[in-house]
């Protein structure tokens, strides 16, 4: 844990996401931003880094057969990655236009599916890149930054 | 605007947070689609629904939302009020449906901030 005098102590939370585990993306969103609430960052920060989690957790657990989640803390930034194994994106082009789905009707149904997920990722992130090979998986990074290089005040 | 205000408005019960009667509406967002809520509410706003799933008071802890109203006398099972009472979100089901609590709540902080809902202001 930190201590006052410290930058951000540098930590990296890790969390499996299975096929149809479409609960573990908001749960998962929730613990992390108890963790950097804990760590006393911004509600900004938190906020953009939980909106990436929760969206990019559940694109894994809708698309893929199982996945990783890991989110890596450090001085000057918070990365969000997620690693499956799965279909992959053909077009990442298209998958990044808002309003474009290959979700299902039971994704649908609880809410999510709106072809929302990649732009708002985009848009909360800083950097952002996607690497995927069809039939082998997809590999998301997104980064948020701290606007200030200086040590974040820990409370 | 406060939650004990907006469950009188909305003749609702409030299936937890007692202790948030008292908490600050600073807005209010209606909504079914997840992704939209989690790009579009802010801080303090009160989230109105007729989605009934976990999703839900997930994305209102997210996204420091006030608390969840859900609409046509839905009401989410234990796991879910559950999950709400450990992120101190307070729960509230209305038989009002969606344009309804709107209307309702528009009307009422309207007045509240004495403003009148016609003229948009």
């Amino acid at each position: 844990m930190a201590n006052s005098e410290s930058c951000t102590p540098q930590i990296t939370l890790d969390f499996p996401i299975g096929e149809k585990d479409f609960f573990m993306a908001g749960e998962s969103a929730s613990k992390v931003k108890k963790t950097l609430q804990q760590l006393g960052l911004r509600q900004d920060i938190i906020r953009r880094v939980a909106i990436i989690i929760y969206e990019a957790a559940m694109n894994v657990a809708i698309h893929a057969s199982h996945g990783q989640l890991i989110v890596h803390v450090d001085p000057e930034a918070i990365s969000v990655q997620t690693e499956d194994v799965g279909a992959g994106i053909p077009d990442i082009d298209l998958a990044m236009k808002e309003g474009y789905s290959t979700a299902p009707y039971e994704i649908r149904e609880m809410g999510f599916g709106a072809g929302m997920g990649l732009p708002n990722i985009k848009q909360c992130s800083d950097e952002l890149s996607i690497e995927s090979k069809v039939g082998e998986g997809t590999t998301l990074k997104a980064i948020v930054n701290f606007i200030s290089k200086t040590c974040v005040e820990v409370k | 605007m406060k939650i004990k205000d907006v469950q009188e408005i909305l003749e609702a019960e409030l299936l937890c947070g007692d202790d948030c009667l008292d908490n600050d509406v600073g807005g209010y967002f209606a909504c079914d689609l997840i992704s939209e809520m989690l790009l579009h509410i802010k801080p303090s706003s009160l989230l109105v629904t007729s989605l009934l799933n976990a999703h839900v008071v997930h994305t209102a802890h997210v996204m420091d939302a006030s608390g969840v109203v859900f609409v046509g006398g839905k009401k989410p099972d234990e796991t879910i009020i559950a999950n709400a009472r450990l992120n101190v979100i307070p729960l509230l089901s209305t038989s009002c449906l969606i344009y309804e609590c709107c209307g309702r709540l528009y009307a009422s902080s309207a007045v509240q901030e004495n403003i009148d809902p016609l003229n948009g202001d």
